[in-house]
């Protein structure tokens, strides 16, 4: 059926639900379905290490597959545009693959949503107007889903980006009535949207919508600052691939429905994940920004009982201990101190120091961005503790070091029940016997709340870079 | 409701709960490599791109449209498994000494 794909024009009504896609090849729907089984198992052999990798290899394959057989469509006839963007687009993706240091992978992972979302939402777009006016409703419906959620991932995640990069400012953006102006915006989005599909005919509505969509993608961004990051990558993750799945209701392609699920799944389950570790609920993480509570002051907390330490100090107590956990923050990140931790952490184990790493949740600005820092200096992934499997051990662990973490061991959280972060669940390093701060000062971190952590006896505090006071302890350590 | 959409509408629901239930079971320690996995894969939506990208008789705004998607979700298929593949080949056990 060559002509169905764009009856625009020609005046044929485009069969009620029904498209190009419709009538593969026996063959092409045959790797289209081995697609879709290769990439669930790539997200399977993505449960271990070992097997992980072969995970990559499996979508690449079936990527491959899907991409071939889509090339011997009957109706793909010119192959001139689709090798140039092709190739220009596979460059481009090669180069930022190559070239992001690992400190940048959640900007880059936020660009990347941002194009797999624009690219979902050109597709519905060219859809529209292939069949306009003679969109059926369950078309237009899943047109209106497909770009209103790629509009919004896209210019939402280009925030993010800039947010993440510092191109943009980092804390929360607010402003009156915030969140009264953004819920009008998403109602009149969604009065076009329904528009669209009962009254097809009229030609401003879609330009309207899809205005409305991209701005949506903004205000719903700006305001979310950097502490929240993990939960908002997430769900934009989640995002770009409900876009991709609406995609394959329109086209009809179930190949295209499944992958998009599995990247919507995915990125909902790790949201909920980052909300749970922060005792946030969503509604809370998108609309709540406006609400800064007035903290305790921090003199009161502070007052007279921060001790400071030197990097000498600091070697003489590494010195005597059998036991040191390090705890990994986005300071660490900001300082790019992972190969000084990764140095740190070898001369300590070759002095039989049993040394392991206590990740939180939230820790960095996206779902286990510090592990793979952290795997880049070398860092063994079975020395990697989850807050879970670490928080009872804490009695045991004769020196505890924050680099970069703030909140994340706010002892507040867990004993101040009108604390603005009461109930958050925390790395409880208090309880080992000595706690090392490394931080820049005593300002607080992204909750804007001073942390009683510092002012405890077994607490001390090392004022310096991440960077900087790593190497200045393995240099002190090396000369005792 | 039409046929096609009914069954469509059961893909994505069986779907969804299939990756619920696979991604549950990925660690912690890979989430981030899970995130440009996900989305390397959903990039499959590049398929559409090439139908509109390579129709001979289509019109030019499509053919435009189609061919700026096909840049995009190829961005993100080539660049989401090479930074999916480095990320993981970091990952490693205790060296041997």
């Amino acid at each position: 059926m060559p002509l169905v794909n764009f009856p625009a024009g020609v005046g044929v009504v485009a069969p009620v639900g029904s498209s190009h896609l419709a009538a593969s090849p026996w063959y092409v729907t045959i790797i289209y379905l081995a697609a879709a089984a290769l990439f669930v198992l790539s997200l399977k052999w993505l449960n271990s290490h070992k097997t992980a990798r072969r995970g990559v290899k499996a979508g690449e394959i079936g990527m491959i597959a899907a991409i071939l057989a889509t090339l011997f469509l009957p109706e793909v006839r010119h192959y001139n545009w689709i090798l140039a963007a092709g190739i220009v687009g596979a460059a481009i993706g090669a180069l930022l693959a190559l070239l992001t240091p690992m400190t940048a992978v959640p900007q880059q992972t936020a660009l990347s949503h941002a194009f797999g979302a624009l690219a979902a939402a050109l597709v519905g777009t060219a859809e529209y107007f292939a069949h306009y006016p003679h969109l059926s409703p369950v078309t237009s419906g899943s047109i209106a889903f497909e770009t209103l959620l790629g509009y919004l991932t896209f210019t939402g995640s280009l925030v993010a980006a800039g947010k993440l990069q510092e191109v943009l400012p980092t804390r929360p953006i607010g402003y009156k009535f915030q969140n009264p102006i953004n819920l009008s915006v998403l109602a009149a989005a969604v009065v076009c949207g329904v528009l669209m599909v009962v009254a097809p005919r009229h030609e401003m509505v879609f330009p309207i919508f899809i205005g409305l969509s991209l701005l949506f993608g903004v205000l719903l961004i700006i305001p979310i600052g950097g502490g929240d990051m993990p939960t908002v990558i997430a769900l934009l993750n989640s995002y770009a691939g409900l876009s991709a799945s609406a995609m394959g209701f329109v086209v009809n392609n179930k190949l295209l429905i499944i992958a998009g699920a599995l990247e919507g799944s995915s990125g909902f389950i790790l949201s909920m994940i980052m909300c749970k570790a922060m005792n946030r609920s969503f509604l809370n993480v998108l609309f709540g920004q406006a609400k800064i509570e007035k903290a305790a002051k921090a003199d009161d907390i502070y007052g007279g009982k921060i001790k400071s330490v030197t990097a000498e100090e600091v070697a003489a107590i590494l010195d005597g201990a059998r036991r040191v956990v390090i705890v990994p923050g986005y300071g660490l990140a900001v300082a790019q101190a992972q190969h000084a931790t990764g140095e740190l952490f070898e001369l300590l184990d070759s002095r039989g120091v049993q040394v392991e790493f206590a990740i939180h949740p939230v820790a960095g600005r996206m779902p286990g961005h510090m592990n793979v820092l952290l795997a880049e200096a070398d860092i063994p992934y079975d020395r990697l503790k989850e807050m879970d499997q670490i928080n009872s051990q804490f009695e045991d662990v004769d020196v505890v070091i924050v680099n970069g973490a703030n909140d994340v061991v706010n002892s507040d959280a867990r004993d101040n029940p009108n604390s603005p972060i009461a109930g958050m669940p925390i790395l409880n390093v208090d309880k080992a016997r000595t706690v090392v701060v490394i931080k820049r000062s005593l300002s607080p971190g992204f909750a804007g709340i001073p942390n009683p952590l510092f002012a405890k006896d077994n607490c001390l505090l090392f004022f310096s870079d991440g960077k900087k006071a790593t190497m200045a302890i393995i240099q002190a350590l090396k000369e005792l | 409701m039409g046929a096609t959409l009914e069954s469509n509408l059961f893909v994505f629901v069986l779907a969804a709960f299939l990756g619920y239930e696979v991604v549950r079971r990925v660690s912690p320690q890979l989430h981030t490599p899970l995130m440009s996995l996900t989305n390397a894969i959903s990039a499959i939506s590049v398929v559409g791109a090439v139908t509109l990208a390579g129709a001979g008789h289509g019109e030019v705004l499509l053919i435009i449209l189609g061919t700026i998607a096909m840049a995009c979700a190829m961005i993100n298929v080539v660049g989401g498994f090479m930074i999916t593949d480095r990320m993981l080949k970091m990952f490693k056990k205790r060296k041997e000494k």
